[in-house]
């Protein structure tokens, strides 16, 4: 069953995404989107009754390591990206809205 | 009209692992020096490799064996998506729809004194990275924030219990059980100031209307709950609130969205805050950086067996092994673990596990708290507090003189001297306080004082019993450490004579 993806859809992605679209972009994202999410939904027409729901790609499991510090980076360097930093903080626009 | 209080908790307590989760930077607590325990994989850095820490499983592990829950025999993490500026890469490793653990419960002692017990049940307990930190320019001067990120990627652990809990109080007493429980296992330091314990509530009312209906009120979350007094007070207040609220409004759950309130500590009030995106806009999906985790019966045995002793199971064996009141056996188990076996140990060597009791309920606790001291610090060690008591046992000093000799010994201790039992006996024959025995010695001693006294023993003789009060004082006094009940005795059938 072919689910139609809307502009409203895209609209909300891009603001979860922090994304800002003009109404071209949108356009063409509604189109472009709609066009992955319908070619990926040919899957649905495989059986899957029988099958093993999977998580990952990789046959993995239990990778671990042991808990032991290693140096960590010099604060210059873990700063380095920053656009912006102060007494060795990086510096944010002000958060006004508490989580 | 009545209602019910309806409280889910989810704490969230960092793991004491010495590295973080996915990377080898320190946990340590280091707010005086920010950003210096950072690496690629903590800051988010495009091509790092976040793998998991053993140790930090192994610990979620055995807490969510002590909390009673199913452990899934196949867990995987998954990537939480929310923008905030304390979280480096868009996204929180998280655990969505496999958790580790699911469905147990903890046993919470609600009455301590009565010994009554509430089961509350644990929904699940996930285990996922922590944020950084965020400090806000307090004089609103519209600067910019500051971020540390040396918590970024400490080991938490998020326990969600089901909404069992019914008042402010049986929430903090919730919370004690837990922290209790965690520090027990040694799996977290549940130290509130840094941060290594935190609380969220999901409060709502069900309001008991006329007809028998219980109508629910809009679920409200208290967020970032930092001390257990905080948990306590916010709550108070926004049972209050929302039953005001359903009184002027008569919304009922499902009306309006959830609603996420902070807590302002000095105003003491509740306040909105944003609405909480909703799980689906989290856009979760399974991490493809780490790979699912499977555990076999074999694993989670060896690990039952070094969960050591629960306190629920240490209070009940207090009770019933020592015969101690629930009051008692509560006071020393909540201590922790290190005072509880401080005074299994006392009880066990000086064979009275009632007077021990006495003296780690009242004289030690009571030191401690005044000299701010741990139980791990203070001077007086077992084997002297043995010997000291084993002396009142056998009738050596009165309890009197043993807590005169305990002052000295701390105070000496303190000063850093060290203590041994056969101080005690020092102490004792310097300041005369031994029991004496010696009938001969007790005899002249009252004779004399007898004669010395004849008005007193005028007054006795025509009825007046009181007077013989002031001779036990005079005997006393020459015989130091003479049982008062004793002389009491002799001094009667002398008088009676
Ligand atoms: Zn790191």
């Amino acid at each position: 069953m072919a689910t139609q993806l809307t502009r409203a859809d895209v609209q909300k992605v891009a603001l979860l995404g922090r994304l800002k679209l003009s109404d071209a972009e949108l356009e063409a994202y509604t189109q472009s989107l709609g066009n992955i999410i319908g070619y990926v939904e040919r899957l649905n027409e495989v059986n899957t009754d029988d099958v093993e729901p999977m998580v990952h790609a990789v046959e993995l499991s239990n990778v671990f390591r042991a808990d032991e510090v290693r140096p960590s980076l010099p604060r210059a360097d873990a700063l380095a990206n920053a656009p912006k930093s102060e007494r060795g903080f990086f510096l944010v626009p002000q958060i006004l809205d508490e989580r | 009209m009545s209602y019910t209080v309806i409280v889910g908790l989810e704490v969230h307590v960092q793991l004491l692992t010495k590295s973080k989760i996915f990377c080898g930077c320190s946990t340590e607590f280091n707010p005086d020096h920010p950003n210096v325990q950072t690496c690629p994989v903590c800051l988010g850095l495009p091509g790092s490799l976040p793998v998991m820490n053993r140790r930090a499983f192994e610990l979620s592990l055995k807490t969510a064996m002590s909390l009673n829950c199913q452990i899934a025999p196949f867990t995987k993490w998954d990537r939480k998506q929310y923008y905030y500026p304390d979280l480096p890469k868009g996204y929180q490793i998280s655990q969505y729809d496999l958790p580790f653990s699911l469905d147990g419960f903890l046993e919470v002692e609600v009455d301590p004194t009565e010994g009554t017990t509430r089961r509350v049940g644990i929904i699940r307990a996930h285990l996922e990275e922590d944020a950084g930190k965020n400090l806000h320019d307090e004089t609103g001067h519209g600067t910019d924030s500051q971020v540390d990120l040396n918590r970024a990627g400490t080991p938490l652990l998020e326990i969600v219990s089901q909404p069992d809990l019914r008042s402010a109080a049986e929430c903090k007493r919730y919370l004690e059980e837990l922290r209790l429980l965690l520090t027990y296992l040694g799996v977290s330091d549940c130290n509130m100031a840094e941060g290594s314990l935190r609380c969220d509530a999901n409060v709502n009312l069900h309001v008991h209307q006329p007809d028998g209906q219980d109508i629910p009120t809009p679920i409200v979350e208290i967020k970032n709950l930092n001390s257990f007094r905080n948990v306590e007070l916010s709550l108070e207040y926004e049972i209050k609130r929302q039953f005001e609220e359903w009184q002027k409004t008569g919304k009922r759950l499902g009306e309006v969205s959830k609603e996420t309130r902070g807590w302002d500590a000095a105003r003491g009030a509740t306040f909105a805050q944003r609405g909480k995106e909703e799980a689906s806009d989290y856009r979760y999906f399974p991490d493809p950086d780490l790979v699912p985790v499977t555990v076999t019966e074999e694993e989670l045995d060896r690990i039952r067996e070094s969960l050591g002793e629960f306190p629920a199971d240490r209070r009940k064996r207090f009770k019933e092994g020592y015969l101690l009141s629930n009051y008692d056996a509560a006071v020393i188990v909540d201590q922790g673990a290190e005072l509880a076996s401080y005074y299994e140990e006392v009880a066990l060597g000086c064979g009275d596990a009632k007077q021990a009791a006495n003296w780690v309920t009242q004289d030690i606790l009571r030191e401690m708290k005044e000299r701010n001291l741990t139980i791990g610090q203070f001077p007086i060690r077992q084997p002297v507090l043995i010997a000291l008591l084993g002396k009142i046992n056998t009738k050596a000093i009165t309890i009197k003189s043993a807590r005169e000799i305990f002052v000295d010994l701390l105070t000496e201790g303190l000063e850093g001297k060290p203590i041994e039992p056969s101080r005690i006996d020092e102490l004792v024959a310097s300041k005369g306080l031994a029991l004496v025995f010696d009938v001969v010695e007790l005899d002249a001693v009252i004779a004399k004082i007898v004669d010395k006294n004849p008005k007193a023993v005028a007054d006795f003789k025509s009825g007046k019993q009181a007077a013989v009060g002031a001779l036990i004082g005079q005997v006393m006094k020459e015989v130091k450490g003479a049982d008062p009940q004793r002389v009491r005795q002799m001094l009667v059938e002398k008088l009676s004579q």
